[in-house]
């Protein structure tokens, strides 16, 4: 990854060159400046996982990790990324397997439209490595920047539980091995 | 959205920064969070001509204790002031106000100076910041100022910021002991802007308010003082009945409008509800400290 800083010159600097580690994958590409990460990750990448919702840093739906830290990818241009880490909903499953909280999302309905849901794993996860036994609150906290329209939380709260579960026990499991 | 078309830069040093700036004066806009400046760009309420990314540059992101006074460099996320043991413990008003600024996924990128700066009289930090006298370091071509906060918001969504100049960090004074500090917020739902907020902060001397500092969010053209409740208050008995003054001299400070929020009345009510609930906590927390 070069993440030199590149000379300042008299020539506009409208577009550049953009490299940077994608669900462990690096890509490049040449684009404008003002390309939205969002829009960078679904149409030069095309990686449509990551949704885009309100366009208005509100609901969530765009949520991606950047360097492991969720960001709204609507409100971060793509050349701000220029050699960092990101991480979308399609780099949640590794090796054919789902992440926990992907099968906590479908063993507890956490999705009807489905629309949240990307915005609403990647927080979960990120939730689930600083903090691998939350409260019921502390996941209402954590998920109060995504917006779901269709599920009333319940059943998302419930999905992040039981990943946390899976996770804890997965963990005691190989610990006793 | 798209936004215009714009020269971006993520200069390495402060100094490649204040020389971008420099060049294109009141064209060129700086980036810290871009969790104000990118909503802004999208609705082309803004249109630089060159953006300047600070952050690629070391050193400000520091939250740092400096002979009992607390700097926040440029670069300082929300999110690091929500976890911070140092200001839940010693500047409580800017701990208390952290978790309840936009939402969680915004915190980890907005930042605390970046949001000063903005200068809008909805933001929570420009009240927090007026309650505990903050000053606020601006570095430019000619060197380094300091501005106080007062003098810092001139109006809505402007700053006494010179287009060359860039706000390195602010700085709260050292509290001293028996102090404390709590800040109140009425919003609709969370990422929302308040529909008021109210940041109070109390240093106690022998029983007695030694320095009471009261802002109002989102109820007049800029965050405000409530100065004549501060002045009630310093060498006051804190009380019920000093206490319910400051709250109507508090109520009295602000100049609301009425909105989808709420009425005018409604929020000057707000106002005098939280001040005094949030006198009542800062007292308690100080007398503790």
């Amino acid at each position: 990854m070069n993440e030199q800083a590149r000379p300042v010159s008299d020539e506009p600097q409208m577009r550049r060159r953009v490299e940077m580690v994608v669900n462990g994958r690096p890509r490049s590409a040449e684009i404008e400046t003002r390309l939205l990460l969002v829009h960078f990750l679904r149409e030069t990448l095309g990686l449509t996982g990551t949704h885009v919702g309100c366009d208005t840093t509100s609901c969530g739906a765009c949520t991606v990790r950047l360097q492991g830290t969720p960001i709204k990818s609507c409100t971060m241009f793509a050349v701000q990324a220029d050699g960092l880490e990101v991480t979308t909903v399609e780099g949640l499953a590794q090796g054919g397997k789902l992440h926990p909280v992907q099968e906590g999302f479908k063993e507890e309905h956490g999705l009807q439209c489905g629309f949240c849901t990307p915005g609403m794993m990647l927080v979960s996860a990120a939730l689930l490595e600083e903090n691998p036994n939350p409260t019921e609150a502390e996941i209402r906290f954590a998920i109060s920047g995504n917006i779901c329209r269709c599920t009333g939380y319940q059943n998302i709260v419930k999905a992040v539980q039981w990943a946390a579960q899976k996770t804890q026990s997965g963990q005691a499991a190989t610990t006793v091995a | 959205m798209y936004p215009a078309k714009f020269e971006y830069f993520a200069p390495r040093t402060l100094a490649e920064a204040l020389s971008l700036l420099e060049k294109y004066g009141d064209e060129g806009k700086v980036l810290a969070g871009g969790q104000s400046l990118i909503p802004l760009m999208k609705l082309r309420f803004a249109a630089p001509r060159a953006l300047i990314d600070l952050n690629r540059i070391e050193g400000l992101d520091q939250l740092v204790e400096e002979a009992g006074a607390l700097r926040i460099g440029a670069l300082v996320r929300t999110k690091a002031c929500e976890l911070s043991q140092l200001l839940h413990d010693r500047f409580r008003a800017l701990g208390d106000a952290a978790p309840q600024i936009s939402d969680p996924i915004v915190r980890n990128r907005g930042t605390v100076v970046g949001s000063l700066v903005h200068a809008d009289p909805q933001g929570d930090w420009g009240s927090v910041m007026l309650a505990v006298g903050a000053r606020v370091e601006a570095r430019g071509s000619g060197g380094t100022r300091t501005v106080t906060i007062e003098q810092f918001f001139q109006g809505p969504f402007a700053s006494a910021l010179q287009p060359d100049e860039i706000v390195t960090s602010v700085v709260v004074p050292d509290p001293g002991p028996r102090a404390s500090g709590t800040y109140l917020k009425l919003e609709r739902k969370v990422g929302d802007f308040a529909t008021v907020g109210v940041a109070v902060h109390l240093s106690l001397d022998n029983g007695r308010v030694r320095r009471a500092g009261i802002a109002l969010t989102a109820v007049a053209p800029t965050n405000v003082k409530a100065t004549k409740a501060e002045e009630a208050l310093a060498g006051a008995e804190l009380n019920d009945s000093s206490i319910r003054n400051a709250a109507e001299l508090a109520a009295q400070a602000a100049e609301p409008r009425s909105d989808l929020r709420g009425s005018a009345d409604y929020k000057r009510h707000i106002v005098q509800v939280f001040t005094e609930r949030g006198l009542r906590t800062a007292a308690e927390a100080a007398r503790a400290a």
